[in-house]
Protein backbone atom coordinates (compact mmCIF):
# COMPACT_ATOMS: atom_id res chain seq x y z
CA UNK A 1 0.00 0.00 0.00
CA UNK A 2 1.49 3.34 -1.31
CA UNK A 3 2.12 6.53 1.05
CA UNK A 4 1.05 10.22 0.45
CA UNK A 5 3.93 12.88 0.59
CA UNK A 6 2.99 13.72 3.74
CA UNK A 7 3.41 10.19 5.24
CA UNK A 8 6.96 9.80 3.61
CA UNK A 9 8.22 13.35 4.62
CA UNK A 10 6.72 11.96 8.40
CA UNK A 11 8.04 8.30 7.59
CA UNK A 12 11.75 9.58 6.15
CA UNK A 13 11.89 12.27 9.54
CA UNK A 14 11.62 9.74 11.77
CA UNK A 15 13.68 6.49 10.60
CA UNK A 16 10.76 4.63 9.77
CA UNK A 17 9.98 2.58 6.49
CA UNK A 18 6.64 3.89 6.27
CA UNK A 19 3.90 5.50 8.44
CA UNK A 20 -0.29 4.62 8.91
CA UNK A 21 -2.72 8.06 9.55
CA UNK A 22 -2.86 7.46 13.49
CA UNK A 23 0.59 6.07 14.45
CA UNK A 24 2.59 8.75 16.12
CA UNK A 25 6.23 9.22 15.23
CA UNK A 26 9.01 11.38 16.62
CA UNK A 27 10.00 13.70 14.22
CA UNK A 28 13.32 15.08 13.29
CA UNK A 29 13.01 19.27 12.78
CA UNK A 30 14.53 20.53 9.71
CA UNK A 31 13.15 24.13 10.90
CA UNK A 32 11.84 25.46 14.35
CA UNK A 33 10.29 28.33 14.10
CA UNK A 34 8.89 31.00 16.89
CA UNK A 35 8.47 35.36 17.13
CA UNK A 36 8.07 37.76 19.11
CA UNK A 37 4.70 36.90 20.58
CA UNK A 38 5.28 32.89 20.91
CA UNK A 39 9.44 32.72 21.42
CA UNK A 40 9.21 34.06 25.02
CA UNK A 41 6.67 31.73 26.39
CA UNK A 42 8.96 28.91 25.03
CA UNK A 43 12.17 30.29 26.44
CA UNK A 44 10.03 29.88 29.87
CA UNK A 45 9.07 26.83 29.02
CA UNK A 46 12.51 25.67 27.60
CA UNK A 47 14.05 26.87 31.06
CA UNK A 48 11.92 23.87 32.57
CA UNK A 49 13.39 21.46 31.04
CA UNK A 50 16.57 22.30 32.62
CA UNK A 51 18.87 21.98 29.52
CA UNK A 52 21.66 25.06 28.94
CA UNK A 53 21.44 24.81 25.50
CA UNK A 54 19.03 24.15 22.70
CA UNK A 55 19.94 21.24 20.73
CA UNK A 56 20.78 22.62 17.20
CA UNK A 57 20.81 26.40 16.96
CA UNK A 58 21.30 26.47 13.27
CA UNK A 59 18.00 24.84 13.48
CA UNK A 60 15.67 27.62 15.18
CA UNK A 61 14.49 30.99 13.52
CA UNK A 62 13.38 33.59 15.58
CA UNK A 63 11.41 36.01 13.82
CA UNK A 64 10.38 39.66 14.65
CA UNK A 65 7.72 40.24 12.86
CA UNK A 66 4.42 40.60 15.50
CA UNK A 67 4.21 43.55 17.45
CA UNK A 68 6.71 45.22 15.81
CA UNK A 69 8.34 47.73 15.48
CA UNK A 70 7.15 47.35 18.98
CA UNK A 71 3.95 48.71 20.11
CA UNK A 72 4.53 49.38 23.82
CA UNK A 73 6.84 48.42 26.59
CA UNK A 74 4.98 45.20 27.27
CA UNK A 75 5.75 43.59 23.89
CA UNK A 76 9.09 45.62 23.83
CA UNK A 77 9.75 43.38 27.11
CA UNK A 78 9.25 40.22 24.51
CA UNK A 79 11.27 41.27 21.87
CA UNK A 80 13.98 41.73 23.95
CA UNK A 81 13.52 38.69 25.45
CA UNK A 82 13.63 36.81 22.35
CA UNK A 83 16.55 38.95 21.36
CA UNK A 84 18.89 37.88 24.67
CA UNK A 85 17.84 34.18 24.13
CA UNK A 86 19.25 34.39 20.51
CA UNK A 87 22.53 36.05 21.60
CA UNK A 88 22.78 33.60 24.79
CA UNK A 89 22.24 30.62 22.57
CA UNK A 90 23.85 31.35 19.25
CA UNK A 91 20.85 31.81 17.30
CA UNK A 92 22.41 33.20 13.88
CA UNK A 93 19.33 33.06 12.44
CA UNK A 94 17.61 35.98 14.72
CA UNK A 95 15.95 38.50 12.69
CA UNK A 96 15.83 41.84 13.78
CA UNK A 97 13.45 45.03 12.72
CA UNK A 98 14.54 46.41 9.79
CA UNK A 99 16.05 43.09 8.33
CA UNK A 100 13.03 41.02 8.99
CA UNK A 101 9.38 39.99 7.76
CA UNK A 102 6.23 38.43 8.58
CA UNK A 103 7.81 35.29 9.31
CA UNK A 104 5.61 32.80 6.52
CA UNK A 105 7.03 35.46 4.00
CA UNK A 106 10.46 35.78 5.51
CA UNK A 107 11.09 31.79 6.26
CA UNK A 108 10.93 30.82 2.31
CA UNK A 109 13.04 34.22 0.92
CA UNK A 110 15.67 33.35 3.18
CA UNK A 111 16.30 29.73 1.75
CA UNK A 112 14.75 28.10 5.37
CA UNK A 113 12.19 25.91 3.88
CA UNK A 114 13.41 23.19 0.99
CA UNK A 115 11.08 20.50 -0.07
CA UNK A 116 10.81 17.15 1.91
CA UNK A 117 12.02 19.29 5.21
CA UNK A 118 10.03 19.33 8.36
CA UNK A 119 9.16 22.66 10.03
CA UNK A 120 7.41 23.52 12.45
CA UNK A 121 6.42 26.79 13.78
CA UNK A 122 4.99 28.74 16.71
CA UNK A 123 2.53 30.30 14.71
CA UNK A 124 -0.81 28.33 13.26
CA UNK A 125 0.28 30.25 9.76
CA UNK A 126 3.52 27.72 9.45
CA UNK A 127 1.41 24.89 7.07
CA UNK A 128 2.33 28.10 4.33
CA UNK A 129 5.46 26.24 3.61
CA UNK A 130 3.91 23.23 2.59
CA UNK A 131 3.35 25.44 -1.05
CA UNK A 132 7.68 24.26 -0.89
CA UNK A 133 6.64 20.74 -0.91
CA UNK A 134 7.60 20.37 3.21
CA UNK A 135 5.60 18.85 6.25
CA UNK A 136 5.33 22.37 7.99
CA UNK A 137 2.87 22.73 10.87
CA UNK A 138 2.07 24.85 13.81
CA UNK A 139 2.48 24.45 17.10
CA UNK A 140 2.31 25.83 20.43
CA UNK A 141 5.02 26.91 22.69
CA UNK A 142 5.61 23.98 24.73
CA UNK A 143 5.80 22.11 22.10
CA UNK A 144 8.43 24.44 20.28
CA UNK A 145 10.48 24.08 23.34
CA UNK A 146 10.36 20.58 23.57
CA UNK A 147 11.85 20.63 20.28
CA UNK A 148 14.28 23.02 21.13
CA UNK A 149 15.23 21.21 24.02
CA UNK A 150 15.64 17.82 21.79
CA UNK A 151 15.74 18.46 18.02
CA UNK A 152 12.41 16.46 17.59
CA UNK A 153 8.51 16.94 17.83
CA UNK A 154 5.63 14.30 18.47
CA UNK A 155 3.41 13.96 15.34
CA UNK A 156 0.26 12.01 14.98
CA UNK A 157 0.53 10.98 11.41
CA UNK A 158 -2.85 12.76 10.02
CA UNK A 159 -5.07 11.19 7.16
CA UNK A 160 -4.58 12.94 3.79
CA UNK A 161 -7.18 14.86 1.88
CA UNK A 162 -6.66 15.22 -1.75
CA UNK A 163 -7.90 18.67 -3.76
CA UNK A 164 -7.92 18.05 -7.69
CA UNK A 165 -7.95 21.53 -9.26
CA UNK A 166 -8.62 21.78 -12.65
CA UNK A 167 -9.35 24.97 -15.09
CA UNK A 168 -7.97 28.19 -15.01
CA UNK A 169 -9.53 31.07 -13.07
CA UNK A 170 -10.26 34.52 -14.64
CA UNK A 171 -8.26 37.45 -14.83
CA UNK A 172 -8.98 38.67 -11.47
CA UNK A 173 -8.98 35.39 -9.69
CA UNK A 174 -5.95 34.13 -7.66
CA UNK A 175 -4.46 31.41 -5.14
CA UNK A 176 -6.54 33.32 -2.33
CA UNK A 177 -9.99 33.18 -4.35
CA UNK A 178 -9.23 29.31 -4.52
CA UNK A 179 -8.62 28.57 -1.07
CA UNK A 180 -11.52 30.51 -0.60
CA UNK A 181 -13.62 28.72 -2.33
CA UNK A 182 -12.60 25.20 -0.98
CA UNK A 183 -13.11 26.54 2.97
CA UNK A 184 -16.35 27.76 1.66
CA UNK A 185 -16.89 24.38 0.24
CA UNK A 186 -15.58 21.72 3.21
CA UNK A 187 -15.75 24.51 5.58
CA UNK A 188 -13.64 25.53 8.87
CA UNK A 189 -13.47 21.96 10.40
CA UNK A 190 -13.70 20.38 6.96
CA UNK A 191 -9.73 19.19 7.69
CA UNK A 192 -9.77 18.99 10.88
CA UNK A 193 -6.25 17.05 11.59
CA UNK A 194 -5.94 16.27 8.31
CA UNK A 195 -3.23 16.68 4.98
CA UNK A 196 -4.48 18.48 2.69
CA UNK A 197 -2.47 18.18 -0.91
CA UNK A 198 -3.44 20.12 -3.40
CA UNK A 199 -3.04 18.69 -7.23
CA UNK A 200 -3.93 18.62 -10.39
CA UNK A 201 -3.59 20.57 -13.56
CA UNK A 202 -4.84 23.80 -12.14
CA UNK A 203 -1.93 23.94 -9.75
CA UNK A 204 0.66 22.86 -11.94
CA UNK A 205 -0.13 26.67 -13.94
CA UNK A 206 -0.24 28.36 -10.67
CA UNK A 207 3.02 30.55 -9.62
CA UNK A 208 4.81 29.93 -6.15
CA UNK A 209 3.26 32.76 -4.34
CA UNK A 210 -0.51 31.71 -5.38
CA UNK A 211 0.32 28.34 -3.69
CA UNK A 212 2.09 29.65 -0.70
CA UNK A 213 -1.22 31.73 -0.42
CA UNK A 214 -3.12 28.48 -0.36
CA UNK A 215 -0.86 26.45 1.81
CA UNK A 216 -1.31 29.70 4.66
CA UNK A 217 -4.77 29.29 5.14
CA UNK A 218 -5.20 24.93 5.54
CA UNK A 219 -5.54 25.83 9.09
CA UNK A 220 -8.63 27.72 8.28
CA UNK A 221 -10.16 24.67 7.43
CA UNK A 222 -8.63 22.84 10.76
CA UNK A 223 -5.73 21.20 8.51
CA UNK A 224 -2.50 19.94 10.32
CA UNK A 225 -0.91 20.69 7.06
CA UNK A 226 -1.40 21.58 3.49
CA UNK A 227 1.11 20.62 0.93
CA UNK A 228 1.84 20.85 -2.59
CA UNK A 229 4.61 18.78 -4.65
CA UNK A 230 8.06 20.52 -5.37
CA UNK A 231 8.06 21.11 -9.17
CA UNK A 232 9.97 23.18 -11.84
CA UNK A 233 8.06 26.40 -10.40
CA UNK A 234 9.55 25.56 -6.81
CA UNK A 235 13.22 24.29 -7.41
CA UNK A 236 12.79 27.96 -10.08
CA UNK A 237 11.92 29.89 -6.80
CA UNK A 238 14.52 28.06 -4.67
CA UNK A 239 16.93 28.60 -7.26
CA UNK A 240 16.87 32.47 -5.99
CA UNK A 241 17.33 32.00 -2.57
CA UNK A 242 20.61 30.12 -0.36
CA UNK A 243 17.97 27.10 0.18
CA UNK A 244 19.22 23.46 -0.08
CA UNK A 245 17.82 21.34 -2.90
CA UNK A 246 16.03 19.57 -0.37
CA UNK A 247 14.36 15.71 -1.43
CA UNK A 248 11.20 15.87 -3.58
CA UNK A 249 8.44 13.42 -2.79
CA UNK A 250 4.94 12.68 -4.83
CA UNK A 251 2.22 10.49 -2.99
CA UNK A 252 1.86 6.97 -4.62
CA UNK A 253 -0.44 6.09 -7.19
CA UNK A 254 -1.53 3.89 -4.62
CA UNK A 255 -1.74 6.81 -1.84
CA UNK A 256 -4.94 6.02 0.64
CA UNK A 257 -6.87 9.12 0.58
CA UNK A 258 -9.30 10.02 3.13
CA UNK A 259 -11.27 12.41 0.47
CA UNK A 260 -10.93 13.44 -2.82
CA UNK A 261 -12.59 16.78 -3.69
CA UNK A 262 -12.97 17.88 -6.90
CA UNK A 263 -12.11 21.44 -7.37
CA UNK A 264 -13.08 23.14 -11.02
CA UNK A 265 -12.44 26.63 -10.87
CA UNK A 266 -12.50 27.43 -14.71
CA UNK A 267 -13.41 30.95 -15.08
CA UNK A 268 -14.02 31.38 -11.19
CA UNK A 269 -14.52 35.33 -10.40
CA UNK A 270 -13.16 36.66 -7.26
CA UNK A 271 -14.63 35.09 -4.02
CA UNK A 272 -14.66 37.24 -0.79
CA UNK A 273 -15.40 35.66 3.03
CA UNK A 274 -17.58 36.86 4.62
CA UNK A 275 -17.72 37.95 9.01
CA UNK A 276 -16.71 35.94 11.11
CA UNK A 277 -15.91 33.15 9.53
CA UNK A 278 -13.50 32.43 6.60
CA UNK A 279 -16.61 29.52 5.54
CA UNK A 280 -18.72 32.30 4.59
CA UNK A 281 -17.74 32.63 0.84
CA UNK A 282 -19.61 34.85 -1.29
CA UNK A 283 -19.01 35.94 -4.83
CA UNK A 284 -17.70 39.57 -4.80
CA UNK A 285 -20.82 40.32 -6.87
CA UNK A 286 -23.05 39.52 -4.13
CA UNK A 287 -21.83 42.17 -1.50
CA UNK A 288 -22.69 44.91 -3.61
CA UNK A 289 -23.59 48.15 -1.32
CA UNK A 290 -21.35 46.99 1.44
CA UNK A 291 -19.40 50.19 2.75
CA UNK A 292 -15.97 49.96 4.20
CA UNK A 293 -14.31 51.84 6.76
CA UNK A 294 -10.48 50.31 5.82
CA UNK A 295 -8.70 48.20 3.28
CA UNK A 296 -5.85 46.21 4.00
CA UNK A 297 -3.25 44.78 1.45
CA UNK A 298 -0.24 42.81 3.36
CA UNK A 299 -0.01 39.37 5.77
CA UNK A 300 1.30 36.08 5.40
CA UNK A 301 -1.00 35.61 2.90
CA UNK A 302 -1.06 38.08 0.57
CA UNK A 303 1.80 41.00 1.63
CA UNK A 304 4.19 39.23 -1.47
CA UNK A 305 5.72 40.92 -4.30
CA UNK A 306 3.37 39.95 -6.92
CA UNK A 307 0.21 41.00 -4.02
CA UNK A 308 1.42 44.14 -4.17
CA UNK A 309 2.00 44.47 -7.54
CA UNK A 310 -1.38 43.48 -8.44
CA UNK A 311 -2.82 46.05 -5.80
CA UNK A 312 -0.95 48.90 -7.18
CA UNK A 313 -2.15 48.17 -11.08
CA UNK A 314 -5.89 48.49 -9.72
CA UNK A 315 -5.28 51.59 -7.95
CA UNK A 316 -2.59 53.40 -10.16
CA UNK A 317 -3.61 57.07 -10.97
CA UNK A 318 -7.01 56.50 -8.48
CA UNK A 319 -7.23 57.78 -5.16
CA UNK A 320 -8.79 55.93 -1.93
CA UNK A 321 -12.27 56.53 -1.06
CA UNK A 322 -12.51 60.15 1.28
CA UNK A 323 -13.89 58.02 3.26
CA UNK A 324 -11.87 55.09 3.34
CA UNK A 325 -8.04 54.44 4.83
CA UNK A 326 -6.09 51.53 2.89
CA UNK A 327 -3.20 50.11 4.28
CA UNK A 328 -0.59 48.98 2.56
CA UNK A 329 2.33 46.50 4.21
CA UNK A 330 4.96 44.51 2.29
CA UNK A 331 5.79 41.37 3.93
CA UNK A 332 9.46 41.50 4.09
CA UNK A 333 12.35 44.24 4.54
CA UNK A 334 13.40 43.07 0.94
CA UNK A 335 9.62 42.81 -0.77
CA UNK A 336 9.45 46.75 0.89
CA UNK A 337 13.01 47.31 -0.77
CA UNK A 338 11.93 45.82 -4.21
CA UNK A 339 7.80 47.22 -4.22
CA UNK A 340 10.44 50.74 -4.01
CA UNK A 341 12.48 49.77 -6.66
CA UNK A 342 9.32 49.24 -8.89
CA UNK A 343 7.52 52.54 -7.54
CA UNK A 344 5.03 50.91 -6.09
CA UNK A 345 4.88 52.36 -2.71
CA UNK A 346 4.89 55.32 -4.35
CA UNK A 347 1.44 54.58 -6.21
CA UNK A 348 0.36 53.38 -3.35
CA UNK A 349 1.34 56.55 -1.61
CA UNK A 350 -0.06 59.22 -4.42
CA UNK A 351 -3.40 57.33 -4.18
CA UNK A 352 -3.66 58.15 -0.22
CA UNK A 353 -2.56 55.08 1.00
CA UNK A 354 -0.70 54.31 4.26
CA UNK A 355 2.60 52.33 3.65
CA UNK A 356 4.49 50.83 6.31
CA UNK A 357 7.70 48.82 7.32
CA UNK A 358 6.84 45.04 8.02
CA UNK A 359 4.63 43.93 10.42
CA UNK A 360 1.66 41.51 11.07
CA UNK A 361 0.06 44.18 13.42
CA UNK A 362 -3.34 44.73 11.93
CA UNK A 363 -4.12 41.19 10.64
CA UNK A 364 -4.50 40.05 14.10
CA UNK A 365 -5.60 43.20 15.74
CA UNK A 366 -2.25 44.20 17.29
CA UNK A 367 -1.01 47.89 16.26
CA UNK A 368 -0.92 49.88 12.90
CA UNK A 369 -4.90 49.68 11.95
CA UNK A 370 -7.05 48.41 14.52
CA UNK A 371 -10.64 48.82 13.92
CA UNK A 372 -13.34 50.85 16.27
CA UNK A 373 -16.85 49.57 17.22
CA UNK A 374 -18.62 49.35 14.10
CA UNK A 375 -16.19 49.36 11.83
CA UNK A 376 -15.67 47.46 8.61
CA UNK A 377 -12.53 46.08 6.40
CA UNK A 378 -12.05 44.31 3.44
CA UNK A 379 -8.36 42.63 3.79
CA UNK A 380 -6.35 40.15 2.26
CA UNK A 381 -5.18 38.20 5.16
CA UNK A 382 -6.32 34.93 6.39
CA UNK A 383 -8.99 35.66 8.98
CA UNK A 384 -12.07 37.27 9.76
CA UNK A 385 -12.90 35.99 13.38
CA UNK A 386 -14.66 38.22 15.71
CA UNK A 387 -12.78 40.69 16.68
CA UNK A 388 -9.29 39.85 15.16
CA UNK A 389 -8.91 43.08 13.72
CA UNK A 390 -9.90 45.17 16.89
CA UNK A 391 -13.43 45.69 18.71
CA UNK A 392 -15.72 42.53 19.34
CA UNK A 393 -17.83 44.78 17.05
CA UNK A 394 -15.89 45.46 14.37
CA UNK A 395 -16.51 43.13 11.02
CA UNK A 396 -13.72 41.22 8.73
CA UNK A 397 -13.92 40.89 4.29
CA UNK A 398 -11.32 38.41 3.31
CA UNK A 399 -10.64 39.41 0.08
CA UNK A 400 -7.72 38.82 -2.49
CA UNK A 401 -5.75 42.08 -3.49
CA UNK A 402 -7.36 43.47 -6.42
CA UNK A 403 -10.74 43.29 -4.49
CA UNK A 404 -9.15 44.90 -1.70
CA UNK A 405 -7.60 47.82 -4.18
CA UNK A 406 -10.73 48.53 -5.90
CA UNK A 407 -12.87 48.48 -2.82
CA UNK A 408 -10.28 51.31 -1.22
CA UNK A 409 -11.46 53.13 -4.46
CA UNK A 410 -15.07 52.62 -4.82
CA UNK A 411 -15.35 53.01 -1.15
CA UNK A 412 -17.57 49.47 -0.88
CA UNK A 413 -16.76 46.25 -1.63
CA UNK A 414 -16.42 45.61 -5.40
CA UNK A 415 -15.21 43.65 -8.63
CA UNK A 416 -11.94 45.19 -9.47
CA UNK A 417 -13.12 45.36 -12.71
CA UNK A 418 -15.72 48.38 -11.53
CA UNK A 419 -13.35 50.42 -11.27
CA UNK A 420 -10.50 49.77 -14.09
CA UNK B 1 -4.68 13.87 35.64
CA UNK B 2 -6.59 10.85 37.02
CA UNK B 3 -9.08 12.62 39.36
CA UNK B 4 -12.55 13.65 38.39
CA UNK B 5 -13.67 17.22 37.87
CA UNK B 6 -17.18 18.57 38.49
CA UNK B 7 -18.52 21.76 38.61
CA UNK B 8 -21.20 24.30 36.55
CA UNK B 9 -20.69 24.26 33.09
CA UNK B 10 -20.28 27.44 31.13
CA UNK B 11 -21.83 26.69 28.03
CA UNK B 12 -20.12 28.32 24.49
CA UNK B 13 -21.24 27.53 20.55
CA UNK B 14 -19.63 25.70 17.36
CA UNK B 15 -15.96 27.43 15.66
CA UNK B 16 -15.30 28.79 19.08
CA UNK B 17 -11.70 30.92 17.82
CA UNK B 18 -8.64 31.54 19.52
CA UNK B 19 -9.60 35.53 19.05
CA UNK B 20 -12.59 35.21 21.06
CA UNK B 21 -10.72 33.08 23.62
CA UNK B 22 -7.79 36.00 23.75
CA UNK B 23 -7.86 38.59 22.05
CA UNK B 24 -4.38 39.05 20.47
CA UNK B 25 -4.06 42.91 21.21
CA UNK B 26 -3.40 41.25 24.67
CA UNK B 27 -0.75 38.71 23.75
CA UNK B 28 1.82 41.54 25.09
CA UNK B 29 2.06 39.92 27.97
CA UNK B 30 2.65 35.68 29.07
CA UNK B 31 1.71 36.65 32.53
CA UNK B 32 -1.63 33.83 33.17
CA UNK B 33 -3.26 36.20 35.07
CA UNK B 34 -3.32 39.04 33.02
CA UNK B 35 -4.07 36.95 29.79
CA UNK B 36 -7.08 35.50 32.53
CA UNK B 37 -9.04 39.05 32.86
CA UNK B 38 -9.86 39.26 28.98
CA UNK B 39 -10.59 35.04 28.61
CA UNK B 40 -13.35 34.69 26.61
CA UNK B 41 -13.81 38.30 25.98
CA UNK B 42 -15.01 38.11 22.22
CA UNK B 43 -17.83 36.19 23.43
CA UNK B 44 -18.36 37.24 27.16
CA UNK B 45 -16.23 40.02 28.55
CA UNK B 46 -17.24 39.13 31.98
CA UNK B 47 -16.58 35.72 32.03
CA UNK B 48 -13.94 35.46 34.65
CA UNK B 49 -15.55 37.19 37.56
CA UNK B 50 -18.85 35.03 36.62
CA UNK B 51 -16.18 31.75 36.80
CA UNK B 52 -15.84 29.76 40.41
CA UNK B 53 -13.21 28.52 40.27
CA UNK B 54 -13.54 24.43 38.72
CA UNK B 55 -16.16 25.13 36.64
CA UNK B 56 -16.17 23.84 33.27
CA UNK B 57 -15.96 24.97 29.91
CA UNK B 58 -18.93 23.16 27.62
CA UNK B 59 -18.39 23.34 23.85
CA UNK B 60 -19.52 22.78 20.35
CA UNK B 61 -17.68 21.58 17.13
CA UNK B 62 -13.89 22.76 16.20
CA UNK B 63 -13.41 24.32 19.65
CA UNK B 64 -9.98 26.55 19.56
CA UNK B 65 -9.77 26.84 15.91
CA UNK B 66 -7.17 29.33 14.61
CA UNK B 67 -4.05 30.69 16.26
CA UNK B 68 -1.55 28.97 17.73
CA UNK B 69 -1.38 30.68 20.84
CA UNK B 70 -1.02 28.36 24.07
CA UNK B 71 -2.52 31.75 25.62
CA UNK B 72 -5.22 30.20 25.17
CA UNK B 73 -5.51 27.23 26.68
CA UNK B 74 -3.12 29.09 29.74
CA UNK B 75 -5.99 31.44 30.00
CA UNK B 76 -8.31 29.46 30.47
CA UNK B 77 -6.90 27.78 33.26
CA UNK B 78 -6.12 30.90 35.06
CA UNK B 79 -9.85 32.14 34.49
CA UNK B 80 -10.74 28.99 36.89
CA UNK B 81 -11.92 26.59 34.32
CA UNK B 82 -10.84 23.33 35.68
CA UNK B 83 -11.39 20.93 32.14
CA UNK B 84 -13.07 21.61 29.02
CA UNK B 85 -15.60 19.57 27.24
CA UNK B 86 -16.15 19.74 23.31
CA UNK B 87 -17.99 17.82 20.55
CA UNK B 88 -14.46 18.42 19.12
CA UNK B 89 -11.10 20.22 19.31
CA UNK B 90 -9.21 22.18 16.44
CA UNK B 91 -6.32 20.51 16.82
CA UNK B 92 -3.60 22.66 17.83
CA UNK B 93 -5.66 23.68 20.60
CA UNK B 94 -6.00 20.36 22.04
CA UNK B 95 -2.38 19.41 21.98
CA UNK B 96 -1.45 22.79 23.81
CA UNK B 97 -3.82 21.45 26.27
CA UNK B 98 -2.00 18.40 26.77
CA UNK B 99 0.97 19.40 26.58
CA UNK B 100 0.43 22.29 29.62
CA UNK B 101 -2.12 20.17 31.20
CA UNK B 102 -5.45 21.70 30.90
CA UNK B 103 -8.16 18.74 30.49
CA UNK B 104 -9.65 18.29 27.53
CA UNK B 105 -12.43 16.04 27.02
CA UNK B 106 -13.92 15.06 23.64
CA UNK B 107 -17.56 13.92 23.72
CA UNK B 108 -20.89 13.66 21.14
CA UNK B 109 -23.88 14.39 21.94
CA UNK B 110 -23.01 16.04 25.53
CA UNK B 111 -23.22 20.00 23.99
CA UNK B 112 -26.79 19.18 22.40
CA UNK B 113 -27.88 17.99 25.75
CA UNK B 114 -26.45 20.54 28.25
CA UNK B 115 -27.69 23.89 29.30
CA UNK B 116 -25.88 26.69 31.04
CA UNK B 117 -25.18 25.85 34.40
CA UNK B 118 -25.93 21.90 34.58
CA UNK B 119 -23.32 20.42 36.69
CA UNK B 120 -21.29 17.71 35.06
CA UNK B 121 -18.90 15.33 36.56
CA UNK B 122 -15.89 14.54 33.55
CA UNK B 123 -12.89 12.12 34.00
CA UNK B 124 -10.77 13.38 31.36
CA UNK B 125 -8.91 9.87 30.34
CA UNK B 126 -11.68 7.98 29.29
CA UNK B 127 -15.08 6.47 31.01
CA UNK B 128 -18.27 8.50 31.87
CA UNK B 129 -19.39 12.09 31.63
CA UNK B 130 -22.14 12.76 33.59
CA UNK B 131 -24.18 15.30 33.44
CA UNK B 132 -25.71 15.36 37.04
CA UNK B 133 -28.46 18.06 37.05
CA UNK B 134 -30.39 16.38 34.26
CA UNK B 135 -28.93 12.41 35.30
CA UNK B 136 -27.78 11.69 32.18
CA UNK B 137 -24.43 9.75 31.48
CA UNK B 138 -22.17 9.82 27.96
CA UNK B 139 -19.14 6.76 27.34
CA UNK B 140 -16.05 9.22 26.57
CA UNK B 141 -13.04 7.83 24.84
CA UNK B 142 -9.29 7.38 26.49
CA UNK B 143 -6.73 9.51 24.76
CA UNK B 144 -4.01 7.94 22.53
CA UNK B 145 -1.26 6.08 24.90
CA UNK B 146 1.31 8.47 23.42
CA UNK B 147 -0.72 10.95 25.20
CA UNK B 148 -1.57 9.50 28.57
CA UNK B 149 2.43 9.17 28.92
CA UNK B 150 2.48 12.66 28.16
CA UNK B 151 -0.19 13.93 31.08
CA UNK B 152 1.32 10.80 33.27
CA UNK B 153 4.72 12.49 33.21
CA UNK B 154 2.94 15.97 34.22
CA UNK B 155 2.48 17.80 30.59
CA UNK B 156 5.38 17.54 27.64
CA UNK B 157 8.58 19.54 29.26
CA UNK B 158 8.56 16.85 32.12
CA UNK B 159 8.05 14.20 29.49
CA UNK B 160 11.15 15.41 27.92
CA UNK B 161 13.24 15.77 30.60
CA UNK B 162 12.23 12.27 31.59
CA UNK B 163 12.27 10.65 28.43
CA UNK B 164 14.82 12.42 25.74
CA UNK B 165 17.65 13.31 28.71
CA UNK B 166 18.28 16.65 27.80
CA UNK B 167 21.80 18.27 28.23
Amino acid sequence: MGMTMTEKILAASSGRESVRPGEIVLAECDLMMGHDVTAPPAINEFRKTGAAKVKDPDRIALVNDHFVPNKDIMSAALAKAMREFAREQGIKKYFEVGRSGVCHALLPEEGLVSPGDVVIGADSHTCTHGAMGAFATGVGSTDLAAAWATGKIWLKTPETMAFDISGAPSKWAFGKDVILKIIGMIGVDGARYRAMEFRGPGVAAMSIYDRLTMANMAIEAGAKNGIFEADEKTAEYLAGTPARKGKIYASDADAVFADVVKVDIEGMEPVVACPSLPENVKAVGELKGVKIDQSFVGSCTNGWLPDLRLAASVIKGKKVHPEVRMIVIPATQRIYRAAMAEGLLDIFAEAGAAVSAPTCGPCLGGHMGVLAEGEVAVSTTNRNFIGRMGHVKSLVYLSNPAVAAASAVAGEIVHPEEIM
Amino acid sequence: MSETFKGKVWKFGHNIDTDIIIPAMYLNTTDPEKLADHCMEGEFPEFRKAVTPGDILLAGENFGCGSSREHAPVCIRAAGISCVVATSFARIFFRNSINIGLPVIEAADVWDQTEQGDVLEANPNGGILRNITKSREYKTAAYPEFVREIISSGGLIEWVKAREGVR
